[in-house]
C-alpha cells in the first residue's frame, strides 16, 4: 500500500462533504460578527438545528422540510441570544457558551426516541450525463443540493457584504455602531437580522451533518464543529471566500490524514489526528504575520455592547 | 413602549438582588419544563437546589463534594476573569487544564516509585509550568504576529486532547494496566497524592488554591497597580497607553497567569479526585469556568460564589437524575436556562427601566 | 442507617400499596453509564439490559441509572450517592469506572458492585466482560468469503487489547478462507465521533476496500457505505438492523440482559458472591445479528458452523500455527491462546501491515 492508493478525484469529492457543515455555520457567523457581534454558541444551535431537522426529516418524509425546519430552529434559538445581548444588553462571550450548554441539552432532550432511525436520503443534484465526466463529473457535478447551496452562499454573501448596500450598512454596523446610529441606522434590529441568519446558517450546517453527511440522529453528534466554525471566521479575516478556503482545508486535511492512513503511511496516527488544528494555527500565524492589525479585517465593534442612550 | 436608562453607577440593590431574581425565574421555567416531561416539578427543584445541602441521606456526603467540583473552577475562573478584564480572551482554558495535568503527572510519573517528599509539590509546579508554556503559545503568537488568541487557544485544546489520548495509550500507560488507557492511579501512591486534608470536608490542595487565588486576585486586582492597569487596559485601552502600560507585557502576563491557574486546576484534579489521566480526563471544567467567570461578573468573590452555584446545579442535578429519572438532558438545559436568566436579569444592575417615551437622560 | 430508615419506608409504601412481590422491600439495582442512553451503541445495549431486569422482576425490583457520567471524580461521586441511596447492587458499566468502583466498593461492604471489563475485584466487586473476539472471527469469515476487492477496512477507536484482539481474530479467520486478503486499519482515536467514523469510512472505501469492520459505535459508516453501493458492513453492539440486508450483512449485539438478570437474581435470593467472567457467544453475552439475504447461502453456513463451533468449544479464533507480525512464533501448531495473553494483547499477528499507536 501507498500513497498511489489514494484517489485526488475522490479526495477532493469528500472535503467537500466533510467541509460543508462547518462552512454553512462558519458563513452565518461570518454575517453575525461583521454586524459586531460574537456568538459563541454555534455549536449549540448547530445541534438543535441537526435533529429539528432530523425530526422534521423523518416526520414529513420530505428532507427539504428538514433543512426549512432546522433553519428556522437555529434562527429561534439565535433570537434567544439576540434578545439577551442586544436587548436586555448582556455578555456576549458568556451568553453565547450558555446558548451552546443550552443547545446541546435542548437537543438531546428533543432527540429521546430518534436514535436508530434512518433519515430519508437527500438526493443527488442530476446533472444528467456531466456526471459522467473525468474528475469534474465527480468533483463539481456529483453532490447534493447542499453542497451547491453552501457554494451559492458563499457567493452571495460575498456580494452582499462588499457590493451591496445593505451589506454596506451591516458592517457600518458591525466597524462603528456610535456613528451608525448618528446616522439613523437601526443597530439593534440589524444586528438581531443577522443573529437570526446566522442562527439559520448553524441550523442548516447540524441539519447537513444528521441528514446527509452521517447520517443519523446521536447526542452530541457535532462533536465541536461548532468551534471549528468560529475559528475558521477568524482564520478566513472575515471575508467570504476565505471562510470557503478555511472550511476546505480544515475538511481537507481531516479527510487527508484518514487516507493517510488508510493507505497505510507510516506516521504516529496522533499528530495525524491533531494536524487539522496544527495546519490551521500555522496558516493563521502566517496570514497574520504578514499583514498588520488593520487588514485582519476584525470589526472593530466586535463583542462590544450597544445601547442608544449611551 | 419600554426603554432602558443607563444609571450612573451600577445598583448596589439589585447587585445582590439580581442573582436571586435569576433563581427564581429559573424555578419558575424549569419547573414548566420538568413538568411537561412528566416529572412533579416542586421534587425537581428541590432535589437540584435543596437535597445536595440539606438532605439528611445525601447532604453529609454531598456538601463537602460541593467544594471538590467548585475547586478547579473557581481556579481556572479567576485567572480568565483576570484577562478578561484586559480584554485578553482566553477560550483555551480546558487545553492547558489537560496540559497541566499531563506534565504535572508526567513529572510525578517518572520517578515512580519513588516516596520522597518533594515529589508532590514538584508536580504541582510542573502542572502549572505546563499550563503556563501551552498559554504561552497563544501569548506569543499575538504578541509577535498578532494572531487572534481567541483562535489559538481555542484550537489547542484540540491539539492538548489528542496529546493526552495518546500519552494516555502510550508514554504514561499504566505498566500494570493490562494495556488499557490510563496511567497509574497517582491518588493511591502517597508520595504524588492530593487527598482530602480534613477527612468529610472535601478540602484538598486544588480547593485551599482556589481560595487563596480568590484572596490575592482581590489584593491584585483592588489594591495593585497591575490590576489598575488591567482594568485600564479593558476598558480604555488608549489612556491605558498614556499610562505607560506595555500591551504585549499584559498579553504575556494575562495569558501566562490563566494558563498556570487551569494548568494547578490540572495537576490537582489528577493527583486528587480524578486520580488518574485517562482518555477522558477532561470534562469541561475550562469552558464551564469561563461561564463562572461571567456569572461572577469576574469579580474574585462573585466568581466564588458563581462557582460554588454551579457546582449545586451539577451534584443537585446528578441526584435529580438518578432519583426522580430526569434525562441527563433535561438537567443540561435547566442550566443553560439559568445561565441565561442571570445573565438576563443583570441588565437590571447596570440600567433603569423607564416605560413611556421619555427621552433618555445624558 | 439512613438507607435502613427510607427502605422501610418505601416498603410500608409497598405494603399500603398492596404489592404482592412486597415480602420484603424491592431489590434496588443501579447502572452507571458512560454515555447516554441513546447513543444507539454501547450505552444504549446495557439500558436494553437494564429494561430487562425491569421486565423479569417487575416489582420486585427497582432500577436507577444515570447517564453520561464522565470517568474519575464525577463518577466516584454518582456511585456514592446511588449507594447512600440505597442500592443493593450497582453496575459500572466502562472500563474508566474500576477504581472508582474499588473505591467506593471500600466504603460500602454492603452494596455489590459489578465492574465492565475491568480486572480489578474484591468482595464485594465482581468483573465482567464479553469475548467480542469470537463474534469479530464469525465477521472475519464472511468479510474474507465476500470481498471481491481482498481489501477490507477497519475503523479501529484506540490501540488497546480489546480492539487489537478484534482486529487479530477477524484478520485471521479472513485469511483463512482467503489468502489473499489484505486489512487496512484507520484508527480514530474515539469511540463515538459520527462525522470522523463517517470520513474514515469513505477514506477507506475511496482505497478500493469494499468491506467495513468498525469498532466504533455510530452507524454513520454504515451510512457511507450504503452510499457507495457495492460495500458491506457489519453492525457493531448493537445490531444496526436499519442498515439491512445491504449493506449491514451481519453484526455484533452486546447482550447483557442474561447476565444482569442472573446477578440480580443472585442478589435477592443472596446468593452473590464475587466473581470474574468473561463470556461469549456460548453464554449468550455475544450474539451474531442475522446474516442477512445479501450474503450466499454457502457463506451464511459456513459461518454459521463457525459460530456453532466457536460456542460449543470445539473451535478457538487463536488456534495455531500463529506467528507475530515479526515473524516470531506465538502459537504453535494446535495450540490455542490463554486468556491473560488474550486480555493483554498488545500485537498484531503476521501478515497485518502497519503498527499500533502507542
Amino acid at each position: 500500500m501507498g500513497l498511489s492508493t489514494i484517489s485526488p478525484t475522490l479526495l477532493v469529492a469528500s472535503l467537500m462533504i466533510a467541509a460543508t457543515p462547518i462552512l454553512l455555520a462558519a458563513l452565518g457567523e461570518l454575517v453575525v460578527e461583521r454586524a459586531g457581534v460574537l456568538n459563541l454558541g454555534v455549536e449549540g444551535m448547530m445541534i438543535t438545528g441537526a435533529i429539528c431537522g432530523f425530526a422534521a426529516a423523518v416526520g414529513t418524509g420530505s428532507p427539504a422540510l428538514g433543512f426549512v425546519a432546522a433553519a428556522a430552529s437555529g434562527a429561534a434559538l439565535a433570537l434567544v441570544f439576540g434578545f439577551l445581548t442586544q436587548i436586555l444588553l448582556s455578555n456576549q462571550v458568556a451568553t453565547g457558551l450558555a446558548l451552546t450548554l443550552f443547545g446541546l441539552g435542548l437537543s438531546s432532550l428533543l432527540g429521546q426516541g430518534y436514535s436508530g432511525i434512518r433519515p430519508p436520503p437527500t438526493a443527488r443534484f442530476d446533472f444528467g450525463p456531466l456526471s459522467d465526466l473525468p474528475f469534474v463529473g465527480r468533483v463539481v457535478f456529483g453532490h447534493d443540493w447542499i453542497v451547491y447551496l453552501s457554494l451559492a452562499l458563499t457567493a452571495l454573501i460575498w456580494w452582499f457584504l462588499t457590493r451591496s448596500r445593505a451589506g454596506l450598512t451591516l458592517r457600518a454596523v458591525g466597524e462603528n455602531h456610535e456613528a451608525a446610529h448618528a446616522l439613523g441606522m437601526k443597530v439593534v434590529a440589524i444586528r438581531l437580522c443577522a443573529i437570526a441568519f446566522g442562527g439559520a446558517c448553524a441550523g442548516l450546517g447540524g441539519a447537513y451533518l444528521s441528514l446527509v453527511r452521517v447520517p443519523q440522529w446521536t447526542e452530541g453528534m457535532t462533536a465541536g464543529a461548532g468551534w471549528i466554525a468560529l475559528a475558521i471566521v477568524v482564520f478566513a479575516s472575515w471575508r467570504a471566500w476565505g471562510v470557503l478556503v478555511g472550511a476546505y482545508l480544515f475538511g481537507g486535511v481531516t479527510v487527508l490524514q484518514l487516507n493517510l492512513q488508510a493507505a497505510g503511511v507510516a506516521f504516529p496516527v496522533e499528530y495525524l489526528s491533531m494536524s487539522p488544528y496544527l495546519v490551521t494555527i500555522a496558516v493563521l500565524v502566517l496570514m497574520s504575520a504578514r499583514s498588520g492589525r488593520r487588514a485582519l479585517g476584525a470589526p472593530a465593534c466586535l463583542g462590544k455592547p450597544f445601547h442608544a442612550s449611551q | 413602549m419600554i426603554r432602558l436608562e443607563k444609571r450612573p453607577q451600577p445598583s448596589a440593590i439589585w447587585k445582590t438582588v439580581t442573582p436571586l431574581l435569576a433563581v427564581i425565574l429559573t424555578i419558575v421555567a424549569g419547573g414548566l419544563m420538568f413538568a411537561a416531561l412528566g416529572t412533579d416539578p416542586v421534587a425537581a427543584i428541590r432535589t437540584i437546589f435543596w437535597d445536595p445541602l440539606f438532605h439528611p441521606q445525601y447532604a453529609s456526603y454531598s456538601r463537602p463534594q460541593l467544594l471538590v467540583k467548585a475547586g478547579p473552577l473557581i481556579l481556572i475562573a479567576i485567572g480568565l476573569s483576570i484577562g478578561f478584564r484586559a480584554g485578553i480572551w482566553n477560550i483555551g482554558a480546558e487545553g492547558q487544564y489537560i496540559i497541566g495535568a499531563i506534565t504535572g503527572a508526567g513529572a510525578g510519573l517518572a520517578l515512580y516509585p519513588s516516596e520522597a517528599w518533594w515529589i508532590f509539590p514538584m508536580m504541582v509546579a510542573a502542572g502549572a509550568l505546563g499550563g503556563w508554556l501551552w498559554a504561552m503559545i497563544p501569548a506569543i503568537l499575538k504578541t509577535h504576529f498578532n494572531t487572534n488568541e481567541i483562535l489559538v487557544s481555542l484550537l489547542l485544546v484540540y491539539v492538548a486532547e489528542n496529546l493526552m489520548a495518546s500519552m494516555a495509550v502510550g508514554a504514561l500507560r499504566n505498566p500494570e494496566g493490562g494495556g488499557f488507557p490510563g496511567s497509574r492511579n497517582l491518588s493511591q501512591w502517597p508520595a504524588a497524592s492530593n487527598p482530602e486534608l480534613i477527612a468529610g470536608t472535601g478540602m484538598h490542595w486544588g480547593v485551599m488554591a482556589a481560595f487563596v487565588a480568590v484572596i490575592l486576585a482581590y489584593v491584585l486586582m483592588s489594591r495593585h497597580l497591575t490590576g489598575f492597569h488591567i482594568q485600564l487596559a479593558g476598558q480604555a485601552p488608549r489612556a491605558a497607553a498614556f499610562a505607560g502600560v506595555r500591551p504585549e507585557r499584559l498579553v504575556v502576563f494575562c495569558l501566562g497567569l490563566s494558563g498556570a491557574l487551569a494548568g494547578l486546576a490540572g495537576i490537582f484534579e489528577v493527583t486528587g479526585p480524578a486520580g488518574q489521566l485517562s482518555i477522558d480526563f477532561n470534562v469541561g471544567y475550562g469552558f464551564t469556568a469561563i461561564i463562572v467567570a461571567f456569572l461572577g461578573r469576574l469579580h474574585p468573590a462573585g466568581i466564588l460564589l458563581a462557582g460554588l452555584l454551579m457546582a449545586l446545579t451539577y451534584i443537585g442535578g446528578e441526584l435529580a437524575s438518578f432519583t426522580l429519572g430526569i434525562p441527563a438532558a433535561a438537567i443540561q438545559s435547566f442550566q443553560g436556562m439559568l445561565l441565561f436568566f442571570l445573565l438576563a436579569v443583570d441588565v437590571l444592575t447596570n440600567y433603569r427601566i423607564r416605560l413611556g417615551r421619555t427621552e433618555a437622560a445624558t | 442507617m439512613y438507607r435502613r430508615v427510607l427502605l422501610s419506608a418505601t416498603a410500608a409504601l409497598a405494603l399500603t400499596g398492596g404489592f404482592a412481590a412486597a415480602q420484603d422491600e424491592p431489590t434496588k439495582v443501579g447502572f452507571v453509564f458512560v454515555g447516554p442512553i441513546g447513543d444507539g451503541g454501547w450505552t444504549y445495549e446495557h439500558n436494553q439490559a437494564r429494561l430487562a431486569v425491569e421486565e423479569e422482576y417487575g416489582d420486585a425490583v427497582e432500577t436507577v441509572f444515570q447517564e453520561s457520567v464522565p470517568e474519575g471524580a464525577d463518577a466516584e461521586r454518582v456511585l456514592t450517592q446511588m449507594a447512600l441511596s440505597g442500592a443493593d447492587l450497582i453496575f459500572t458499566t466502562s472500563f474508566g469506572y474500576m477504581d472508582p468502583t474499588i473505591n467506593v466498593a471500600q466504603r460500602f461492604p454492603d452494596v455489590k458492585f459489578e465492574h465492565a471489563t475491568g480486572y480489578k475485584t474484591a468482595p464485594n466487586v465482581s468483573t465482567y466482560s464479553a469475548r467480542f473476539y469470537e463474534g469479530r472471527a464469525v465477521q472475519g469469515l464472511i468479510a474474507g468469503r465476500m470481498t471481491e476487492s481482498n481489501r477490507i477496512g477497519y475503523i479501529a477507536s484506540f490501540p488497546i487489547p480489546e480492539v487489537v484482539r478484534g482486529i487479530n481474530a477477524s484478520y485471521l479467520a479472513a485469511k483463512a478462507v482467503n489468502p489473499d486478503v489484505q486489512f487496512n486499519v484507520v484508527w480514530a482515536f474515539t469511540w463515538f465521533d459520527p462525522a470522523k467514523e463517517a470520513d474514515a469510512a469513505q477514506a477507506l472505501i475511496d482505497q478500493g476496500a469494499d468491506v467495513i469492520l468498525q469498532h466504533t459505535d455510530s452507524t454513520a459508516p454504515q451510512a457511507a457505505a450504503a452510499e457507495a453501493g457495492d460495500v458491506i458492513t457489519f453492525g457493531q453492539a448493537s445490531d444496526m438492523a436499519e442498515y439491512a440486508p445491504m449493506p449491514r450483512v451481519s453484526s455484533i449485539i452486546d447482550n447483557w440482559a442474561p447476565y444482569y438478570i442472573e446477578r440480580v437474581g443472585d442478589v435477592m435470593d443472596g446468593s452473590w458472591e464475587s466473581q470474574q467472567v468473561w463470556y461469549g457467544i456460548d453464554e449468550g453475552m455475544v450474539k451474531i445479528g442475522e446474516i442477512s439475504d445479501a450474503v450466499p447461502d454457502d457463506v451464511r453456513e459456513e459461518a454459521m458452523a463457525l459460530r456453532d463451533a466457536i460456542s460449543a468449544g470445539e473451535t478457538h479464533p487463536f488456534t495455531g500455527p500463529i506467528n507475530r507480525q515479526d515473524g516470531t512464533e506465538w502459537l504453535a501448531e494446535g495450540e490455542t491462546a490463554d486468556d491473560e495473553t488474550l486480555l493483554g494483547m498488545d500485537f498484531y499477528v503476521e501478515g497485518l501491515s502497519g503498527e499500533i499507536p502507542n
